[in-house]
C-alpha cells in the first residue's frame, strides 16, 4: 500500500467521515482515494475550490465535534495557514496532512522536509502550536493518522501530519486494523441547541485584552501538558553511541543505512527519530549530550531541525548539518562520510 | 396582551451597531423567521468579519464564528456534518463579495444546502469606511477620496445578477429594508430562504440592500432615502432566480 | 541478505507496475519490502524509475542509490545507472530499444528484447512483465513460485483478460534464453 493511502484508510478506520481536499502532487492520492471511499461509506468527500475553502470546510466539521481532516502540500498548507490558525483560536480538534515537497514557491514535486519551520513555528498568525508527527514508514503513516485524531481530540488541537514525499509515495506492507476510539467531552460543539441549552459559540474573536491573555496562557497550559506526555522519539543503537544523529523521516531511515556501515566499520554511532516534532524531544537529546561527543542533524532542508538539537543541548556539543534538498534526498554514503570525518577526530 | 416581543431566536445581548444601522432590523427578521419555522434549536448560524463579526452573541442559536469571507466554506462543513441542521451565514458585502467570492460562488455552483442573508451597504463598516466590492461608481470612501473611480477602481459587482448565471443556485433575491413595504417583502424572502433549505432545495441567497449611515456621513433618515434614490437604482430589488418556481412554471 | 532492484525507463512502459509485480511477490514470500517511484511530473513520456527492495531484515532507506539489479528500459536509463551497479550485480537490458552493449566487465548482463518479443506476440504493453520474467529467472531473490496468485492480488479481477496475459509474458521473458 502507497503511503498515502495508508493515510486516508487509517482515517476512514479511525472514524473520520469527512474530507476535504483540493490536488495537488505529491498528496493527490489521499484525495483519489478518499473519493472512492467515502461514497462507499456514507462519508463526505469534497474537492473544494481552494485550500483554503478546505480548511475552512474542516472547521465547518470540526466545530460540530465530528472526525476530520485535510490534506495538502507544501504550497497548499501555506494557503492553509489561515485556516490553521482560527482552528486553533477556536481551540478545534482537526488532522491536516502535508506530504511536503522542495520550495519556496511553487518549488518542485520531489521529496522534500523544507517544511518543518512551517509546521513546529509559523503556520499561521498569532501564539499558537500544532502536535507534529512524522512517519518514517507507511506502517507509521496509518499509525499516526490513528494517534493523530486521537491528540487532536484529547487536546482540541490540530495534529499535523508532516510526511516528506517519499512517505507518501512509496509503498510498504502495512497492517490496518480498527482502533479503539476514545470519546472526549465535546459539550462545545455545535449540533444545534434543540432549545435545551445556552447557544454554543465556537470563536476566535475577544477584544477584551485581558481575556485574550488568558486564553492564550491557558492553551499554553495544555500545550504543556502534550509537552508532558505525548513526546515521542525512536533511539537506534543509542546505547554506547559517541556520535548521535537526529533525523526524521525518510532521512531517519537513511541515516540508520548510514549507522550500521558505521558499526561495521567499528565507529560508535546512534540516532535519535523525533516521531513529534513538536513536541520536540529535547530531554533524549539532552540526555544523549552527556554520552555523546557530536551530534550531525540529517535533513532535507537547509538546516532547521538543527536549531531545534542546538536549543535541546544548549550549544554544550558541536551540531553539524548533512542535507540535500529540493528534492534531492541525501545517501547513506554522504552521511556514512560526515561519521567517519568525526570519528577521525578532526571533526572538519 | 403582548403584541410586540423580542424574536426567541434573539438574545438578551444589547446590539452594538451605530444608531440607525440596518443590521439590527436584519436580525430580527432572521429571529422572526427561525421562530415562526421553529428551527431555532435545529439551527447553526455563522458569523462574518465586518460589523456583523459578533452576531453570535445575538442569535440564540449555536454559532460559529469565521474568518473573512470563509463563511459559506464553513456552512459547508456543518452542513455536511449534519445535514439536518439548519445552516445560514450572515455576510457583508466585502466579506461576501470581496474577500470570500471564490467561497461564495462555489457554494453557489455546488447548490450547497444552505442560507445565506447577506447584507449590502455599500461599504466596509467596521474599519471605517472604505471602498467595498458594491460601492457605486463616484461614491466617496475612505480609499475612495475623490469618489470611485471605475476607470482605475473598477466596477461595483452586482452578486445576484451574477449567481444567477449558475445552474446551482436555487434561489436568489434582492430585497431592501429602508421602509414598511420593503422590510415586510424582505421577511417574505428571508423565511422563503429558510423555508427552502428545510424542503432541500439547495442554495439560498437573500441580498438586503442596507445602510451605513456612520460611514455614508448621513442622518439615519437621509441614508433610507439615499437606499431609494442611489442604492435601488443600481441595486433594483427582485427575484433573480427561484429555480423551483421556474420548474413549477413549466 | 537485501537486494536492490532499480527498474529505469520512460514513463508508459510499465516501470512502476514491474516494480509492484515485484515487492508484492516477495511481501508474499515472507520478505521485507519497499517501494518507491520516482517520476516527472509528465503522466506518459517523461522519465520514470522505481526502487524495490528486497530484505530479510527491516529495510532501512528505501532509495536505491546503487542497485544489484538494474533493469534498463531506455537508453538514457542505461546512461544513467549503469555505473552505480554493484560489482557482481546484473543489468537487464531491454536490446529492441537500447543498441549499445554494457560497458562494465564486472557484471553480469542480460540482453533480452523485450519490446520486439511483446510486439510480436501482440502484447505491445506488457514489454515491463516480458523483463520481469527474466529477473525472476536470474536473479535468486524472487522465486517463481506462485506467480499467478500475486498477479491476482494486483490487477484487478474486472480485467482477467489482461492477467492472464502479464501471465504469458513472464513466461514469455522466464522462458527467453539468450
Amino acid at each position: 500500500m502507497k503511503g498515502n493511502e495508508a493515510i486516508a484508510e487509517a482515517a476512514i478506520l479511525a472514524g473520520c467521515r469527512h474530507y476535504f481536499g483540493y490536488p495537488i502532487t505529491p498528496q493527490t492520492e489521499v484525495a483519489a482515494y478518499m473519493a472512492k471511499r467515502m461514497p462507499k461509506i456514507g462519508g463526505t468527500f469534497l474537492q473544494a475550490e481552494s485550500e483554503v475553502a478546505a480548511i475552512n470546510m474542516v472547521i465547518g466539521v470540526a466545530s460540530t465535534g465530528k472526525r476530520c481532516m485535510t490534506s495538502s502540500s507544501s504550497p497548499g498548507i501555506s494557503l492553509k495557514c489561515e485556516g490553521l490558525s482560527y482552528l486553533a483560536g477556536c481551540d478545534l480538534p482537526a488532522l491536516v496532512v502535508n506530504v511536503e515537497r522542495g520550495g519556496p514557491g511553487l518549488g518542485g514535486i520531489q521529496p522534500s522536509q523544507s517544511d518543518y519551520f512551517q509546521a513546529t513555528r509559523g503556520s499561521g498568525h498569532g501564539d499558537f502550536r500544532m502536535i507534529v508527527l512524522a512517519p518514517a514508514s507507511v506502517q507509521e503513516m496509518a499509525d499516526l493518522t490513528v494517534k493523530g485524531f486521537d491528540l487532536a481530540e484529547k487536546y482540541r488541537v490540530t495534529t499535523m501530519l508532516l510526511a516528506d514525499g517519499t512517505m507518501g509515495q512509496m509503498m510498504e506492507p502495512v497492517s490496518l486494523e480498527a482502533p479503539a476510539v476514545t470519546e472526549y467531552d465535546k459539550s462545545w460543539a455545535v449540533t444545534g441547541t434543540n432549545c435545551e441549552r445556552k447557544h454554543n459559540i465556537i470563536n476566535s474573536l475577544s477584544l477584551i485584552p485581558e481575556e485574550l491573555e488568558q486564553q492564550n496562557i491557558e492553551r499554553f497550559e495544555r500545550y504543556a501538558k502534550i509537552e508532558e506526555n505525548e513526546t515521542m522519539y525512536e533511539e537506534f543503537m543509542m546505547e554506547d553511541a559517541e556520535i548521535a544523529i537526529v533525523a526524521f523521516g525518510v532521512a531517519a531511515r537513511i541515516s540508520k543505512n548510514a549507522i550500521l556501515a558505521a558499526r561495521e566499520k567499528g565507529i560508535k554511532v546512534g540516532l535519535i527519530r523525533p516521531i513529534t516534532l513538536w513536541p520536540f524531544p529535547k530531554a533524549p537529546i539532552a540526555k544523549a549530550a552527556a554520552q555523546v561527543k557530536e551530534f550531525i542533524s540529517v535533513e532535507m532542508n537547509m538546516g532547521q531541525m538543527i536549531e531545534d538539537v542546538k536549543l535541546a543541548i544548549g550549544c554544550s556539543r558541536p551540531v553539524s548539518l548533512v542535507n540535500r534538498v529540493g528534492g534531492m534526498i541525501p545517501s547513506p554514503e554522504q552521511v556514512l562520510a560526515r561519521i567517519e570525518e568525526i570519528a577521525g577526530g578532526n571533526g572538519k | 396582551m403582548i403584541v410586540f416581543d423580542k424574536p426567541k431566536s434573539l438574545t438578551d445581548a444589547p446590539l452594538h451597531y451605530c444608531p440607525g444601522c440596518t443590521h439590527g432590523i436584519i436580525h430580527r427578521l432572521v429571529a422572526e423567521a427561525m421562530d415562526e419555522l421553529g428551527i431555532e434549536g435545529q439551527s447553526i448560524g455563522v458569523a462574518p468579519v465586518g460589523c456583523a463579526v459578533m452576531a453570535y452573541n445575538y442569535f440564540a442559536c449555536d454559532m460559529v464564528q469565521a474568518a473573512h469571507g470563509r463563511a459559506p466554506a464553513v456552512a459547508t462543513g456543518l452542513k455536511r456534518a449534519d445535514p439536518s441542521k439548519i445552516i445560514f451565514t450572515y455576510q457583508g458585502d466585502g466579506d461576501l463579495a470581496s474577500i470570500g467570492t471564490a467561497e461564495t460562488v462555489h457554494a453557489a455552483a455546488r447548490n450547497e444546502n444552505i442560507t445565506i442573508i447577506f447584507v449590502n451597504n455599500a461599504i466596509y463598516g467596521m474599519t471605517g469606511g472604505q471602498m467595498a466590492p458594491t460601492s457605486l461608481p463616484g461614491q466617496v470612501t475612505q480609499t475612495s477620496p475623490y469618489g470611485r473611480d471605475t476607470a482605475t477602481q473598477g466596477f461595483p459587482i452586482r452578486m445576484c445578477e451574477m449567481l444567477a448565471q449558475l445552474d446551482g443556485a436555487s434561489y436568489l433575491e434582492r430585497v431592501a429594508v429602508n421602509n414598511v413595504k420593503n422590510v415586510k417583502n424582505a421577511k417574505k424572502a428571508i423565511k422563503k430562504a429558510f423555508q427552502n433549505q428545510i424542503e432541500g432545495k439547495g442554495f439560498s441567497l437573500i441580498e438586503v440592500v442596507s445602510t451605513c449611515p456612520t460611514n455614508w456621513g448621513m442622518t439615519p433618515e437621509k441614508a433610507l432615502e439615499w437606499v431609494d434614490e442611489k442604492m435601488i437604482p443600481y441595486y433594483p430589488l427582485g427575484v433573480y432566480k427561484d429555480k423551483y418556481a421556474e420548474e413549477a412554471a413549466k | 541478505m537485501t537486494t536492490q532492484i532499480l527498474i529505469a525507463g520512460f514513463g508508459g512502459q510499465g516501470v512502476l507496475f514491474s516494480g509492484k509485480f515485484l515487492a508484492y511477490k516477495a511481501m508474499m514470500e515472507d520478505s521485507q519490502v519497499s517501494w518507491l517511484p520516482s517520476y516527472g511530473p509528465e503522466m506518459r513520456g517523461g522519465t520514470a524509475n522505481c526502487s524495490v527492495i528486497v530484505s530479510d531484515s527491516p529495510i532501512g532507506s528505501p532509495i536505491v542509490n546503487n542497485p544489484d539489479v538494474l533493469i534498463a528500459m531506455n537508453l538514457p536509463s542505461l546512461d544513467k545507472y549503469e555505473n552505480s551497479v554493484v560489482p557482481g550485480g546484473i543489468i537487464i537490458v531491454d536490446s529492441a530499444l537500447i543498441a549499445r552493449k554494457v560497458a562494465r566487465t564486472d557484471v553480469k548482463v542480460f540482453y533480452i528484447p523485450a519490446t520486439q518479443m511483446a510486439s510480436d506476440e501482440g502484447i505491445t504493453t506488457l514489454a515491463n512483465m516480458i523483463i520481469a520474467g527474466k529477473l525472476i529467472r536470474e536473479c535468486d531473490a524472487i522465486s517463481h513460485d506462485n506467480i499467478e496468485a500475486v498477479m491476482g492480488k494486483i490487477v484487478s479481477a474486472r480485467h482477467k483478460e489482461l492477467l492472464d496475459l502479464n501471465l504469458k509474458a513472464i513466461e514469455l521473458g522466464y522462458n527467453y534464453e539468450g
